[in-house]
C-alpha cells in the first residue's frame, strides 16, 4: 500500500490512516503508543466499514473506477500460472486495450481475456485507457474461436468505459465487429466465465460478457452508458454523474437484482483496490466453482442454456 | 449507447426544415433548398425530386413500400414498454412512453409481423423513430427476437429495416442485454441457413448498429443515412478533430466495406424480392 488514493468519500479515512501512520513513525521504545496506535486502527477500520457498506451509486462507480483497482494482467498474475499471451487479430493490427492468451488455472488450461488498462500516463495511453479498436474485439473473437477447437473453457474479464468512439474504429467498423462477438459468443461450445471486474461500459463490455456465468464484483458498475454520457444526453449537462448514476441503477445489487448477472463476488473491506491477493484468492474459488459446475454440462446444452438465459432478459407488458 | 440527443433534434429538425413553408403546401428541401410543393414529395415517396435527398418515412409507409399489398399480419402489437428501473430525469421513463403512445402512431418504436415481398414470405421488423428516437428497450429486443424465432420456425426470411438512435437509457442493463438477445436469435438463423437482410436508414446508431443492424447476410443502406457506432459529436469531442467529409454517410460505410449496397427507396422492394428470391429456399 505504497501510494493510496483516497476518494473523495474517503477523506475522514485518509486523515485517520495518516495519523496512524505518524504516530508509528514516532512510536519507540521509550515512548510506546501501540496502545494508542491499536485504538486508532480498530476506528480506522470502523469506518471503512461504514462508508464501504453505504456506498452511492456514484461512490460506487469511483470505486470501480479506482488507479489501483486490479486489472486484468494483475488477475493474470494472481489466479492463473504459465500466461501466454497471444496478439493481434490477423488482419489489421495488435490491439493493447484488451489482452488475451493461453494460461492455467489449477493446472488445466483456459483461454483468458480482457480489457487492460493502464495506471501510470505512459501506460493510459499505450492501453487507450481500455478502451478497444475492432481489432481488439476481433483478436478476442479469434481467440475464443481457437479456444472451441481445442475445447478450452474462456474467461474474460471486462473493465472498460466503453469501446473507443475514434474515426478509425468506425471506418474498420466498431459496430460490426461488437455485433459479430455477440452472436459468435452465444454459439461457442465451450464453458464461459465472464467477470465483470471494474467498469462494464455498454456494449465495449459487452461484447466480451456473453457467458454461461456472468460475475461481478461487489463495486463494479455495469450500464448501457457511462453516468456522464447519460448526463450530457438527458440533462444536457456532463457534471450530473451522480444523478446520472443513481437512475442507471448500476451496481452489482442492481444487476443482480435484475438477474443479468448471476454472482456477486466480495471485494475485501474498502475495497479490491486495497488487497489485491485477497481480492485474487476470493475471486479464484468463484471462477474455479463455476467452471466444475459448467465441465459437467454436454455443449449442446451449454449452448442452449446460454440462449435462454439471455433469451429471458426483458421487463415488458402485453 | 443512445449518443443521439434525444428525439427532438434529428426528427424535429428535419421534420421543421420540410413542413414550414407556407401552410404545409410547399416544403423547403434540407439538401438543396429548393422549394417543392409537397404533394410531389409525397408522391415520390418522401425524397427530393430535384436532388434524391431521402427524408424519413414513417414504419407504416415502409410497410406500404416493401410488402404485397394486403399480405401484412402484425405480431405482439400490444407489447408495451415499463418503467421498471422508476427512471426520471427532466420527465420521467413512464411519461415518455405515455406521451409516445399518445400520438397515436405505434406502441414502441418497432412494428413487427409476416408479410410477402413480391411473392416471398418474411418475417419483418421495421423501427418507427418518432417513437423515442427508435431507441431499443425490451420491447423492442423481444419483439425482434420474436419475429427472428417465428422465422425459425415457419421457415422464412427475416427483414430488419433499423432506424434508431441507439439503446434505450431508461432500461440501462436490460436495453443492453436486448444487444446480445437478438444477436443470439439471428446465430440460430444463420445455422439454419434461413437468409437476414438487414436495411439501414437515416440513423441507425449506436446498439442498434452493433448489433442486428450490422448482421445481415446482406447489408442494405438508403443514400446518405447516418450509420455508425458512436455519434459523430462523441467522436469530435473525443478526438477533437474534425471529421471527415461524408463521415457515418452510407457511401462512407460502402467505401469502408460495411455495407453491401446503397439502394434507393423506389428500387428497395424489388432489391428486396431478388436477393430474397436467390438467397431463399422455401
Ligand atoms: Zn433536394
Amino acid at each position: 500500500m505504497a501510494t493510496q488514493f483516497y476518494m473523495e468519500f474517503e477523506k475522514p479515512l485518509a486523515e485517520l490512516e495518516q495519523k496512524i501512520q505518524e504516530l508509528s513513525a514516532l512510536s519507540t521504545d521509550t515512548m510506546d503508543l501501540g496502545a494508542e496506535i491499536g485504538k486508532l486502527e480498530k476506528r480506522a477500520e470502523k469506518m471503512r466499514e461504514s462508508i464501504f457498506s453505504s456506498l452511492t451509486r456514484w461512490q460506487t462507480a469511483q470505486v470501480a473506477r479506482h488507479i489501483n483497482r486490479p486489472f486484468t494482467l494483475d488477475y493474470l498474475k494472481l489466479i492463473f500460472t504459465d500466461f501466454i499471451e497471444l496478439h493481434g487479430d490477423r488482419n489489421f493490427g495488435d490491439d493493447h486495450a484488451i489482452v488475451a492468451g493461453l494460461a492455467n488455472l489449477d493446472g488445466e488450461p483456459v483461454m483468458v481475456m480482457g480489457h487492460q488498462k493502464g495506471r501510470d500516463t505512459k501506460e493510459k495511453v499505450f492501453r487507450n485507457f481500455g478502451m478497444p479498436n475492432p481489432e481488439g474485439y476481433r483478436k478476442a473473437l479469434r481467440l475464443m474461436e481457437m479456444a472451441q477447437r481445442f475445447k478450452l473453457p474462456i474467461i474474460t474479464f471486462v473493465d472498460t468505459p466503453g469501446a473507443f468512439p475514434g474515426i478509425g474504429a468506425e471506418e474498420r467498423g466498431q459496430a460490426e465487429a461488437i455485433a459479430r462477438n455477440l452472436r459468435e459468443m452465444s454459439r461457442l461450445t465451450v464453458p464461459i466465465i465472464v467477470v465483470i471486474t471494474g467498469e462494464g461500459g455498454s456494449g465495449g463490455a459487452l461484447a466480451i460478457a456473453v457467458g454461461d456465468r456472468v460475475l461481478m464484483l461487489e463495486f463494479a458498475v455495469y450500464a448501457v452508458i457511462s453516468p456522464e454520457g447519460c448526463a450530457a444526453i438527458l440533462w444536457s449537462d456532463g457534471t450530473k454523474g451522480a444523478q446520472a448514476a443513481e437512475a442507471l441503477k448500476l451496481t452489482a445489487k442492481d444487476i443482480r437484482e435484475l438477474e443479468v448477472i448471476d454472482e456477486i463476488v466480495k471485494e475485501p473491506l474498502g475495497g479490491a483496490h486495497r488487497d489485491h491477493q485477497a481480492m485474487a484468492a476470493t475471486l479464484h474459488e468463484a471462477l474455479a466453482r463455476n467452471l466444475k459446475e459448467l465441465r459437467q454440462l454436454p455443449a449442446e446444452e451449454l449452448v442452449e442454456q446460454r440462449y435462454e438465459k439471455f433469451r429471458k432478459m426483458s421487463r415488458f407488458v402485453e | 449507447m443512445a449518443w443521439f440527443k434525444k428525439d427532438k433534434t434529428p426528427l424535429a429538425q428535419q421534420e421543421a426544415k420540410k413542413v414550414k413553408v407556407p401552410e404545409g403546401l410547399w416544403t423547403k428541401c434540407s439538401n438543396c433548398s429548393e422549394v417543392i410543393i409537397t404533394k410531389e414529395i409525397e408522391k415520390n415517396l418522401n425524397v427530393c425530386p430535384k436532388c434524391n435527398q431521402h427524408f424519413r418515412v414513417s414504419a407504416r409507409q415502409r410497410f406500404d413500400l416493401l410488402l404485397d399489398a394486403g399480405s401484412f399480419v402484425e405480431h405482439d402489437q400490444d407489447m408495451v414498454s415499463v418503467d421498471f428501473l422508476q427512471f426520471k430525469d427532466s420527465k420521467s421513463y413512464q411519461e415518455r412512453i405515455n406521451a409516445s403512445v399518445a400520438k397515436g402512431g405505434s406502441k414502441d418504436a418497432i412494428i413487427c409481423g409476416a408479410g410477402r415481398i413480391e411473392g416471398t414470405p418474411v418475417q419483418i421488423a421495421i423501427f418507427d423513430f418518432s417513437f423515442m428516437g427508435g431507441s431499443m428497450g425490451s420491447v423492442v429486443g423481444e419483439k425482434i427476437t420474436r419475429a427472428i424465432e417465428r422465422a425459425l420456425d415457419s421457415h422464412t426470411p427475416v427483414v430488419i429495416v433499423s432506424a434508431s438512435g441507439g439503446a434505450r437509457m431508461q432500461e440501462s442493463i436490460l436495453s443492453l442485454m436486448q444487444m446480445a438477445k437478438t444477436s443470439a436469435a439471428l446465430a440460430k438463423l444463420r445455422e439454419k441457413g434461413l437468409p437476414y437482410i438487414s436495411v439501414l436508414t437515416d440513423p441507425t446508431t449506436g446498439g442498434v448498429t452493433a448489433s442486428f443492424a450490422m448482421l445481415g447476410d446482406v447489408n442494405i443502406a438508403e443514400p446518405k443515412a447516418l450509420i455508425g457506432f458512436a455519434g459523430p459529436r462523441v467522436i469530435e469531442q473525443t478526438i477533437r478533430q474534425k471529421l471527415p467529409e461524408g463521415f457515418q454517410r452510407a457511401e462512407y460505410l460502402l467505401d469502408h466495406g460495411m455495407v453491401d449496397i446503397i439502394v434507393e427507396r423506389k428500387d428497395m422492394r424489388e432489391t428486396l424480392s431478388k436477393i430474397l428470391k436467390m438467397l431463399y429456399r422455401p
